[in-house]
């Protein structure tokens, strides 16, 4: 039972410190661990510091963030379709960061797009649950969410459309794909405060999510507010969904994908596969950012088109098993 | 002593009635039948003691206390609600999913306890459930989805179980094992408000019987009193003969 969560725990220490030894400069790990430790700043120490340690902590925890946002969400709706996404969080945070480099474009305002992004997110999903109401239905819900995703997606096309140079549009463009490179210390920083309340507003929702199982009514009965417990998963997404995309861009099916893959291992026990979710998230967003950066490409390859690449052929897997299983 | 009571208590929908003026007063220690045509009101009557949907008007008294004066985890503990159809949204095992009926009786965080445990395996037994604990809960046939629903429900260890027609999808064998489980477990302290349609097992098992039409009540009382060739008439449009002896009986003869 334990043996999932301690394999990934190994899995993700593993990675974390492959991710800080590659790069385009060749340095040694051990010396450069070693050149901090002292405090003396050579070249090997910065590079650590100042380049991959930001990137891999910024992969560890938006990944952490996606997988584990998309198994509340996957828990709340009952839907193994679900994304963290779906309320309009990612979409509400891209527009915003999109909107902000569209017209303070070379400003040196860093501080200001995470918090547009914020801005983004819950605005969207304070929007999709303004629409769909306090009652609605799940499947009212997710209209709801589907519209203001599209309106988001809309708007963003019209800022592309509109944008003054080919060049413009290569910055929102690459931006919205998703990357971890070229992130610093304080982007991370920055990033970290909303998503650990984000996670933290999500501790102790296990067993409720677990409970939702038997549907809405009958949790209701159980001793559970169905109400609240939707908004407090709502904000905790809008939260920590909005700083991550607001910081990276869009990364997309690691919300999706994770909680899915690895529901089966955890006796599709929505409570069990939170932690397991965020164990499993950082992992694939760590190895992705790894596999960029090994294999050569002429203009650097961004991460979110690494986890979509791999994301669309593990659904297309989903629908050829499921078919298998209605045969 | 009085385990839930309402007075006068309606419920509209899509501004009708569908329940309309209902009293009544659930002692400790009673089984309860709830009987009527389809679209009498029954089902709404018991959501609506369960809290699942609004009452337009009346007052709903848990052990004497208004029931709103409740957290929802109280009212948990003391009161337990068996849907007609509920989903099962995930492939749990059945014993994971009897063990979420525990869920009012633990804190976020806390594992199951041996209490639990215990609780868990003598509901599994009860309910013959043992050998079904390590299938996946989807795949059950209707009977046993309803068997293991029911067990669900009784884990909670209510004051009072309001169960929705538990017996309707099950086979004669267990027909007989459920009421026969429902009539010790309405013992002492606790009560059970079963809605049902077989009037022969309501007749056998129930101490009281509330007879619902058009969303009121039309009759209550003892099993004698509410099972009548007028009433069965009158209410269900049905020529019906009544066996009274060791084992009622209620036989529809023809439509009238």
């Amino acid at each position: 039972m334990k043996t999932l969560p301690i394999a990934l725990s190994a899995l993700l220490i593993a990675l974390f410190f492959l991710s800080l030894s590659i790069g385009p400069e060749p340095i040694s790990l051990w010396r450069s661990m070693l050149d901090l430790w002292r405090g003396e700043e050579t070249i090997q120490a910065v590079i650590l510091s100042e380049i991959r340690l930001p990137r891999a902590l910024i992969g560890v925890f938006a990944g952490a963030t996606l997988g584990l946002c998309g198994a509340a969400m996957q828990g709340l709706l009952r839907n193994p379709l679900a994304s963290p996404g779906l309320v309009g969080s990612s979409s509400g945070a891209a527009l915003f960061a999109i909107c902000f480099l569209y017209f303070y474009s070379g400003t040196t305002g860093t501080l200001l797009l995470p918090a547009a992004g914020m801005a983004g997110a819950l605005g969207a999903t304070v929007l999709v649950y303004a629409l769909a109401g306090s009652q609605a239905s799940i499947t009212t819900l997710i209209l709801a969410g589907v519209a203001i995703n599209a309106l988001a997606t809309a708007l963003m096309s019209l800022l592309l459309n509109l944008a003054p140079s080919p060049y413009a549009v290569r910055e929102l463009v690459l931006w919205t794909l998703g990357d971890l490179s070229d992130r610093s210390m304080q982007d991370f920083w920055l990033m970290l405060g909303p998503t650990l309340v984000g996670w933290a507003m999500l501790i102790g929702i296990g067993n409720k999510l677990s409970a939702l199982t038997l549907g809405e009514e009958t949790a209701s009965t159980l001793g559970i507010n169905t109400n609240q417990l939707r908004w407090r998963v709502f904000i905790a997404v809008a939260l920590a969904v909005g700083s991550c995309v607001a910081t990276t861009g869009m990364i997309g099916f690691i919300g999706l994908a994770i909680p899915h893959m690895l529901r089966p291992l955890v006796s599709h026990d929505p409570a069990r596969l939170l932690p397991a979710s965020a164990l499993g998230g950082a992992t694939m967003l760590l190895a992705a950012d790894i596999v960029v950066r090994l294999v050569p490409t002429d203009s650097p390859l961004k991460v979110g088109v690494v986890t979509a690449l791999v994301g669309a052929p593990f659904f297309l897997h989903l629908v050829l098993r499921s078919r298998r299983e209605y045969l | 002593m009085s385990l839930l009571s309402c007075q006068k208590t309606s419920v509209e929908r899509g501004g009708r009635a569908v329940v309309s003026d209902i009293s009544l007063d659930i002692q400790a220690g009673q089984l309860i039948g709830l009987i009527g045509p389809n679209g009498a009101g029954k089902s709404t009557l018991l959501r609506a003691l369960a809290g699942v949907c609004k009452t337009s008007s009346g007052e709903v008294e848990l052990l004497g206390q208004a029931i709103e004066t409740y957290s929802p985890a109280q009212r948990a503990q003391k009161l337990a609600w068996l849907a007609q159809s509920g989903p099962i949204n995930w492939p749990l095992s059945v014993e994971r999913l009897i063990a979420l009926g525990r869920t009012p009786h633990q804190s976020a965080w806390q594992k199951s306890t041996s209490t639990d445990q215990n609780v868990i395996e003598r509901v599994l037994t009860e309910t013959d459930c043992q050998s079904l604990r390590h299938r996946d809960a989807t795949s059950l046939s209707g009977g046993e989805r309803a068997r293991v629903l029911l067990a669900r429900a009784l884990v909670s260890e209510p004051s009072l179980l309001l169960a929705d027609e538990p017996v309707a999808a099950l086979d004669l064998a267990h027909q007989l094992q459920t009421m026969e489980l429902l009539r010790r477990y309405a013992q002492g302290e606790q009560s059970c408000l079963v809605v049902m349609h077989d009037l022969s097992l309501a007749a056998r098992y129930c101490d009281q019987l509330i007879l619902m039409d058009e969303g009121k009540m039309v009759a209550s009382g003892t099993c004698n009193e509410v099972l009548t060739v007028e009433t069965l008439r009158t209410v269900y449009g049905v020529e019906a003969e009544i066996g009274t002896g060791d084992i009622p009986w209620v036989l529809p003869k023809h439509l009238l």
